[in-house]
Order: C-alpha cells, then structure tokens, then sequence
C-alpha cells in the first residue's frame, strides 16, 4: 500500500533523507522509530505529498504522490506532528471544513464526521472551539481529520505525543484496530509503543534506515534484550552528527 | 469548488473575529473624517464625490487594508494548518484565490458600508450616479490591490507583525511616494516623461481616473499587472517555501 522507492531529500547541502525504501503492506502497522532531525517527518511530508522529494519517488496505492498527487492524496490520512488546526473553528465545524475539502458532500460528509467525532470520543467538545482544547483533544480532532475519508493509508506524525498515559493507550489502540484493515505508518520516540502497536519497525538514522524488523526480532537483535539499548546502539547522538 | 470551501471557511474567520469588525469600524471613521475635514464635504457644494470622499480612500487603506491581511497566509504557516492543506486533495492555487477572494469581500462590504454619504448627495443634490459607482469600483480595485502585495509579503513570514510592517510600508511608498506633492516635485526635478513614469508607478493617477469615471486601458493594466503579478509571486514562494 505503501511503497517508498530511494526517497531523498536535501536541504540545501544537508541530506536531511537520504536513499530510503521500505513498504506497508495492508495489515500492517510500521512503527518509524530514530532519533530527533533523522528525517522522519521529513519523510512523512514527502509521502503525502506536502514537500516534493529531490529525488526518488512514493507510491500510495500503486499511485505516485509526484505523477498524480491528487489521486494519491485522496488515499491518505495525515497527522502532522504538531497537531495544526484552525483555532478560530469549532471541532465539528473544523472537520465538516476538511470532509469538504476532501470532496465529501450532504450525508456522507455527516455521517463521517459523527463517526469520527465517535472514533475519536469527542462527542463531549463536538461544538465547542478548538481554542479552548486540551492538548490531548486536539491532537485527537487533528486525528479525526485524517480519518474522516476513510482512507487506506494512515501516516500518523507522533500520534502519543503529548498525551496522558491514558490517552496513549487508547490512541494506541485505535491504532492497532484501524491497523487491521490499513496501512498504516507512525513515528514515535516511546520504545514501548513498537511492542504494543506494531507489527513492524524500522529505525532510521541521519536519512537511512539501520534497522528493519518486526519487534520481536529487533529485541533479539539487541544484546541486552531491551529495544532502548539497541536504539542507543544503532543511531547517532545527535551532538556527534 | 476547493476554492469555495476555502473562502467560506476564511470569510466566516474573519466574521467570527474582532478584527474584520474592527478594521471596518476604523475605515469608516477614518474615511468620514477625510471626506468632513480635508474633503470639504459639506462647503465644496459639489454633490460628486470623487474630491471630497475619493479622493482621500488610498490614503486609508494603504494602512488598513495590510493590518486586515497581515494574517492570510502568516497565519497558516505558523499553526503549521497550511502542512494540513498541502497533505488534501487540493491545489495551492485554491487556497490562494479562496483566501484573497474572502478578505476582498470584506473590503466589498467595508467600502459598501459608506453607502450613507452617497445617500446624502442624492438627497441634498443630483449627483452623477453614475460615475459615483465607478469610484466605488476604483475604490475597491484599491484595496483589492494592496490588498495582493499584503498575501505576497504574508507568504514570506510567520509572523503576522512584519508582515504587516513591511506590506504597510510597500502600500505606503506607493501611495505617499505619488502623492500629489512629491508628483509636482518630481515634475520639477526630472523630464516630463520620467516624472509621469514615477507617478504612474502609484495608484493616484489610475484611481482617480476610474473614479471620475473614465476608464482608460493603462489604468485597468496597472490593476490586473500588480494582482496577477503578486498572485503568482504567492504561489512561486509558497512552492520554493517546500522545495
């Protein structure tokens, strides 16, 4: 579903993605682990067609996201990392503005906004302003606007950040539900999240990807049996790059 | 259609905000006060009010019209909605049509909402109708015009404040810088054509022709030449802005 072909991206002379290919399949959740500036968001913004890549190329679906953007954005739900949203709307209001931007229209763009507001337990801030939000809701209406087109990618920026412990579990969750029937890729920095969401990971440092396997195996790969310690071992402190 | 859902959304943003109220308040007390104490309003007897009301309007918007779009696109790229935008099945081209469409329906209704003066000169006088529309046109292909160099400055900065200043002062060197004054020094200093090319840069010469009433050819290029050229601009920044 997800196909990512030598994905390169420069800064500048800084490549901040250098090379990188994987795949999603459906039923899959991949977990994209790395250090902080080793180019996953940098990554993600490529594959849903927000930053054009210098070079290389990401299939949605068999659809390329540079030959036929619109088509293959029609296949994504995207959470950036920062969570953005219109401040000046309300939630209900911010995501029939997104159903209609997605192309939905009458019932179906109401039908799919009650089933976020459901999938997402934001019937208690429906009307209320995304102003007013706690950081955890916000980043969950941010998360219903990824969902409202049903789409068969899911690329989730940090989705946990932020968020109370109970939060996390059911945005985990939520995660590994929707993974049965998608593709789905999210970053994460929380090690434990790859045991309890994933069903595959990689981790990427400095643009490539150093480590690729499902978490059983990368704790075996790991001497001491802890995913922390093979992420110390693998990536590179960000004061030596 | 994206660029309807996109102007509905800004349009209901700026209604849903103190400031579009807030900018039409201070508009049309500024542009009242020019047209009773600079215009002459009430001892000129001349019933048009393309001297006493017209007239004066760049001079306010070439403020008001940047302190009303400073947030445009400023604004998106600072919350990061602007990453939403470009991950949707839409063209950065209807974003910035439906955002530059809705702020200049806001101007339409600010400028619109000074219908009380024409009112007056029809009751008190038998002014020419006709050509008082063309200066509401005139006056809004103004704003409409500073109104493209404020979106062109937004797409450069996050922060709404220098976007701001610095289209203000684009707006102003304009205008100010073509004034009536500085255009009979100019006149003086260089060759007539010189001079003429200087003045022709700002907007004086092509809405004061349209607002009284006749429409010439270089004045509709002026108009269509800055709001096409700053349009483009937009999208070419916001493209390399990703690149």
């Amino acid at each position: 579903m997800i196909e990512v072909e030598n994905l390169t991206k420069q800064f500048g002379r800084k490549t901040a993605v250098d090379h990188l290919s994987f795949s999603v399949r459906k039923g899959e959740v991949l977990g994209f682990l790395g250090p902080n500036g080793a180019g996953k968001s940098t990554t993600m913004r490529m594959i849903t067609g927000f930053l054009p890549p210098t070079s290389g190329d990401a299939k949605l679906c068999g659809i390329s996201v540079i030959d036929r953007p619109a088509e293959a954005k029609s296949k994504v739900g995207y959470l950036p990392e920062s969570a953005p949203l219109y401040n000046d709307m309300t939630v209900t209001g911010f995501l029939k503005f997104c159903a209609e931007v997605r192309g939905l229209s009458g019932n179906t763009r109401k039908d799919a906004v009650e089933r976020v507001i459901e999938t997402c337990f934001l019937q208690g801030v429906a009307f209320q302003s995304i102003d007013t939000l706690s950081k955890g809701y916000r980043h969950r209406t941010c998360l219903a606007q990824a969902l409202l087109h049903d789409p068969e990618v899911l690329i989730l920026d940090e989705p946990t950040d932020g968020l109370d412990p109970n939060q996390k579990h059911e945005v985990r969750q939520l995660i590994k539900r929707l993974g049965e029937t998608k593709a789905i890729l999210f970053s994460t920095h929380i090690l434990e999240e790859v045991e309890a969401a994933c069903t595959r990971a990689v981790i990427v440092d400095r643009g490539k990807i150093v480590v690729d396997g499902t978490p059983a195996e990368l704790i075996a790969k790991s001497e001491t049996g802890s995913l922390t310690d093979l992420f110390r071992q693998v990536t590179t402190l960000d004061t030596a790059a | 259609m994206n660029t309807w859902t996109i102007f509905k959304r800004e349009l209901s943003a700026y209604f849903s905000h103190p400031i579009a109220y807030a900018v039409i308040v201070v508009f049309l007390i500024l542009s009242m006060i020019f047209a009773f104490t600079f215009g002459g309003f009430i001892d000129s007897r001349d019933a048009s009010l393309t001297y006493s009301f017209f007239y004066f309007l760049p001079l306010v918007l070439m403020v008001l019209v940047p302190a009303l779009g400073m947030r445009l696109i400023s604004e998106e790229l600072r919350s990061g909605t602007l990453e939403l935008l470009g991950t949707m099945p839409l063209s950065m081209w209807s974003v910035i049509f439906g955002k530059f469409l809705a702020a200049a329906t806001v101007w339409l209704v600010a400028i619109l909402l000074t219908f009380p003066i024409w009112i007056t000169v029809n009751w008190f006088g038998d002014p020419d109708n006709l050509s008082i529309i063309c200066g509401y046109i005139s006056a809004f292909l103004v704003a409409c015009t500073f109104l493209s160099i404020t979106l062109f400055v937004s797409a450069f900065t996050r922060d709404q404040v220098i976007c701001l200043i610095i289209s203000a002062l684009i707006c102003i060197l304009l205008t100010l810088g073509t004034f009536d004054v500085f255009a009979r020094v100019y006149a003086r200093a260089f060759s007539p054509e010189v001079a003429s090319a200087i003045t022709a840069l700002g907007p004086w010469e092509h809405f004061m022709s349209l607002a009284r009433g006749s429409f010439r050819l270089q004045d509709a290029v002026w108009f269509v030449s800055i709001i096409a050229a700053s349009l483009c601009g937009t999208s070419a920044i916001l493209s390399a802005k990703r690149a």
